[in-house]
């Protein structure tokens, strides 16, 4: 390619006959000529890129390598140490490390002995593996280490279970029988295990309308109850305490509690039934080293016979584990579950905060840019601007939290909402809130794009708008906007991936651990800008930071890291696609 | 860029008979010293380096005829530069006239006096006035916005706006608030007939027009100026970003437009101005020189420094 694209003949050095007071020039030139040529520039130039790709590149190698296979089913091992410990599990992670003499000689006898002889045969290195063991609630413990020298036995019992709970994490066991309402079927065996998927499924449709009711109609109950206070309250401040309204309203809210009430016992009573029903569903388990458990069915989120699958039924996992982690909301305090509200939420803050700060940030940069009398104000102006974007995201946080929370959102609470007070409504963070703030971050970003470009339409085309007899903002609005509409574009998208990769500021201005309701549902106005909402990036964070079970947590934020690339690029790519299809309608080939 | 003052194939042109007009004679191409006689020895450009007043010489035959625009006394200064020197002159209805001078003498300037698109420019200072129809067009409170839909403006590089060839036809007619399909239609139509351009574009009126050709683009900012059906057409230089061909159509939709219209144009091309005009005007250094039809001009100037620059024996 080079050789292709730059003459290998020096043309510089090649001599020419011109007349003599030309000699000096080409002294100078012939000093300068490696410059000239460029090649060196080319290397510089070349290698400044190849390091900048590298390093991404390594990035997300990283991220994809570990991320992708995080839900692919492992087969579990069964581990018998010379010491008579009995335990499974999935490898988490194989390492080598050396074995120092302390350590050594705090060993048993044996054990030292086999250490020494792995020592010398392996290069002064001793392997060793982290198992994920589940079963926390027997064991207290998730994961355990176990030296290949302490290994006396080893073995992938055909129907050893990995089984994903509701809580407790992972449990992995053989089972002995299945419970379905008063049927007993005693395993291991092909029968019992396609009985199990059967009843499986059934434990969890029940459970699923145990929840929904707990979810959704006692919430609604709840709700209604709180509005019928919500409106004595409101009574109370608009007409005092003792006025007939607020007996009138007091009134009818007790009514309608005695009705909520007596539905609210209905729902009691079927959630009972629910429970009953499922009491009787459950797996009993045998674990490695011989305890037995019961699971109950209900709780069991997936299960399956890890050393028995085929890469399909493998495959099928992967999917289902894929489905579960973008579909479903987290549980574990996170660690276990799906994203889904996190997807949601930043998908929707993102869009947001695009939507309030490229029509503000267009129309700053129009007045820096068309009406406002160039001069050392304006240039201050610009270069405030600038140095905004240098300005660290937290303190935009700190400043969120100070104004939009606490200034405007207690103002709105008091003047709009002020029977639910002392409890804030927009007087603390959400979604409205935060996505202010990342409107403010993301405002040079898109005001100096936008400035370059409307500098970028062509003077002609606006003296011949004039010329028409078009004013000012005629000629702004149909000429210079949409001349300069792929630039602002640019600045959406740059705003756009600036924005959803923040993480500090939203910390403080309502992205939040768990989100009990999405930002936008069912119940009127369907959108709620109050709500706090999940956020992937802070999602990432409370995973790798804050999580109890950090090593089960580790694999999720890869897997999210790579979720939150991939939802980046797909904003960014949607943007793109927007701004090629602009360019194509409002610049033609020759300007 | 362009040449100061006629290159020496303009003035090989000049040989060539004018083929519309016919009317300059090889033989009085090149008159000489001898044969024409003008009227006063050259010095009126030692007369203006010494910065003392010119007065234009008008020819009398111009006098009567009915002005669409006139100009009285006109001065502008670009901050200290004093960039037109009481020009006037009354620009006659329905015909061509030319502005001629070399390169920075403020024909731009002058012809963007006439619709106030010096407004746009800071430290611009007039004087002296202008009118338009009779009504005048630098007195406190004409409505500028109003004023320049009354004139058409084609400038010497075609300009054609970011949207569709429709839209840009019909522009003056959209910031007016018209929104009737049918006379959209029909004026975008009947604009591209007299700018010659509707059979090359009828069938693709929704493209952008950026993607035409650069001779076409000029034709199109022709035909969204007379859509506003000015009364004057203001045509800075409008071909000399084209080849001769996209050229030569240009100067017959000007020959078309003659009568219906009345155009100001500027150009370097003696034999375009000579070709194309009815009337000429010869500017230098901000002053108006002389300025008759363009026969006289061509043929018979009355000042020596006109003769020269007509003929190219001054640059
Ligand atoms: N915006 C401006 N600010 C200051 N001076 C200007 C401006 N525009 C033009 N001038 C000056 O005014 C004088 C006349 O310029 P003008 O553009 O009218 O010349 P012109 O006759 O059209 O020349 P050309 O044939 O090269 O187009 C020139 O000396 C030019 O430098
Ligand atoms: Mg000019």
């Amino acid at each position: 390619m080079t050789e292709l694209e730059f003459d290998p003949k020096p043309r510089v050095a090649q001599p020419t006959a011109g007349p003599a007071r030309s000699v000096r020039r080409r002294d100078k030139r012939r000093a300068t000529s490696l410059f000239a040529h460029g090649e060196p520039m080319v290397w510089l130039t070349g290698g400044a890129l190849g390091l900048a790709l590298a390093m991404i590149s390594t990035l997300l190698f990283v991220v994809i390598s570990r991320g992708l296979p995080t839900f692919w089913p492992q087969p579990v091992v069964e581990i018998v140490t010379h010491g008579g410990e009995r335990f499974a599990g999935e490898v988490a992670l194989s390492e080598s490390f050396a074995l120092g003499p302390e350590a050594l000689a705090a060993l048993p006898e044996q054990a030292a002995a086999r250490a020494r002889a792995e020592l010398a045969a392996n290069d002064e290195q001793i392997a060793r593996r982290m198992l994920r063991s589940g079963n926390y609630d027997l064991t207290g413990t998730h994961f355990r280490w176990v030296s290949d020298f302490e290994v006396a036995e080893e073995s992938t019992p055909e129907w050893m279970l990995c089984v994903e709970r509701l809580e407790w994490g992972r449990f992995y066991g053989v089972p002995t029988a299945l419970e379905f309402d008063g049927r007993r079927t005693d395993g291991p065996s092909e029968q019992m295990w396609a009985e199990f998927e059967r009843a499986h499924a059934q434990a969890r449709a029940t459970w699923d309308e145990r929840r929904s009711i707990e979810e959704h109609d006692i919430g609604r109950l709840a709700k209604a109850k709180e509005e019928a206070r919500l409106a004595v309250r409101s009574a109370e401040l608009a007409h005092g305490a003792q006025s007939p309204e607020r007996a009138a309203a007091e009134r009818e809210a007790e009514a309608l509690s005695a009705e909520l009430d007596e539905e609210m016992r209905a729902l009691g009573e079927r959630i009972e039934e629910l429970k009953a029903l499922n009491a009787g569903r459950r797996l009993l388990v045998r674990t490695a080293d011989g305890a037995q458990a019961t699971l109950p069915l209900e709780q069991v989120v997936r299960a399956y016979p890890a050393n028995r699958l085929g890469a399909f039924d493998k495959l099928a996992v992967y999917a289902s584990r894929v489905e579960e982690f973008l579909l479903d909301s987290p549980r574990e305090s996170n660690s276990e579950g799906g994203v889904f509200p996190a997807i949601f939420g930043t998908v929707l803050m993102t869009l947001i905060m695009s939507v309030l700060v490229v029509p503000f940030g267009v129309l700053a940069a129009l007045y820096l840019r068309e009406y406002a009398r160039p001069g050392p104000l304006v240039s201050a102006v610009r270069i405030a601007i600038n140095n905004l974007a240098g300005v660290p995201s937290i303190v935009f946080g700190v400043f969120g939290v100070g104004f939009f929370c606490y200034t405007v959102g207690g103002g709105l609470d008091t003047w709009l909402f002020p029977e639910r007070l002392p409890s804030p409504t927009f007087g603390t963070g959400g979604l409205l809130w935060a996505s202010l703030t990342l409107a403010l971050l993301t405002l040079p970003v898109v005001i100096v794009p936008t400035e370059e470009a409307l500098a970028a339409v062509p003077r002609s085309m606006r003296e011949g708008s004039y010329a028409c007899g078009a004013t000012k903002w005629q000629t702004i609005w149909r000429i210079v906007l949409p001349r300069a509409m792929p630039g602002i574009m640019t600045g959406a998208i740059l705003a756009l991936a600036r924005g959803a990769g923040e993480v500090a500021p939203l910390m403080l201005v309502g992205a939040s651990k768990l989100a009990e309701e999405l930002p936008i549902d069912g119940a009127f106005p369907y959108l709620h800008p109050e709500r706090s909402f999940m956020h992937l990036g802070f999602h990432i964070y409370d995973l790798g930071f804050q999580s109890q079970n950090s090593e089960a947590a580790k694999p999720m934020v890869y897997t999210t890291t790579l979720l939150l690339i991939a939802l980046v690029v797909v904003l960014n790519v949607v943007a793109i696609w927007i701004r090629a299809r602009l360019r194509r309608r409002f610049q033609g080939a020759q300007l | 860029m362009i040449p100061a003052g006629p290159s020496p194939a303009i003035d090989g042109d000049m040989l060539l008979p004018a083929p519309r007009r016919g009317l300059p004679s090889p033989t009085m191409q090149h008159p000489s010293p001898e044969r024409s006689t003008p009227s006063r020895p050259a010095k009126v450009f030692e007369a203006i380096a010494r910065n003392e007043p010119h007065v234009t010489e008008t020819h009398l035959s111009l006098q009567g005829d009915d002005a669409v625009l006139e100009v009285e006394q006109f001065q502008l200064h670009y901050g200290a530069m004093h960039a037109l020197h009481n020009i006037s002159m009354r620009i006659p209805r329905g015909k061509v006239t030319a502005l001629i001078g070399p390169s920075g003498c403020g024909k731009s300037t002058l012809l963007r006096s006439v619709n106030r698109m010096n407004d746009l420019i800071d430290n611009v200072r007039i004087g002296g006035s202008m009118r338009l129809n009779g009504d005048p067009i630098y007195a406190p409170g004409v409505d500028v916005i109003e004023l320049r839909k009354r004139i058409g403006m084609v400038f010497q590089k075609p300009n054609p706006f970011p949207m569709s060839i429709f839209e840009n036809v019909i522009y003056s007619l959209r910031i007016d608030g018209e929104s009737d399909k049918r006379v959209l239609a029909q004026t975008c139509e009947e604009s591209l007939r007299a700018a010659g351009l509707w059979e090359e574009v009828k069938d693709r009126l929704q493209d952008s027009a950026l993607r035409l050709s650069g001779g076409q683009q000029q034709r199109l900012c022709i035909a969204r100026a007379i859509a506003a059906e000015p009364e004057v057409l203001l045509l800075d230089e409008p071909c000399s970003a084209l080849d001769p061909i996209a050229t030569g159509r240009i100067e017959d939709l000007i020959e078309e437009l003659k009568g219906e219209y009345s155009i100001l144009m500027v150009t370097h091309n003696m034999q375009q101005a000579s070709r194309t005009s009815d009337c000429t005007a010869f500017m230098y250094l901000g002053r108006l020189i002389e300025y008759g039809p363009t026969d006289d001009i061509f043929l018979q100037p009355h000042l020596r420094e006109t003769e020269d620059y007509v003929t190219g024996r001054f640059g």
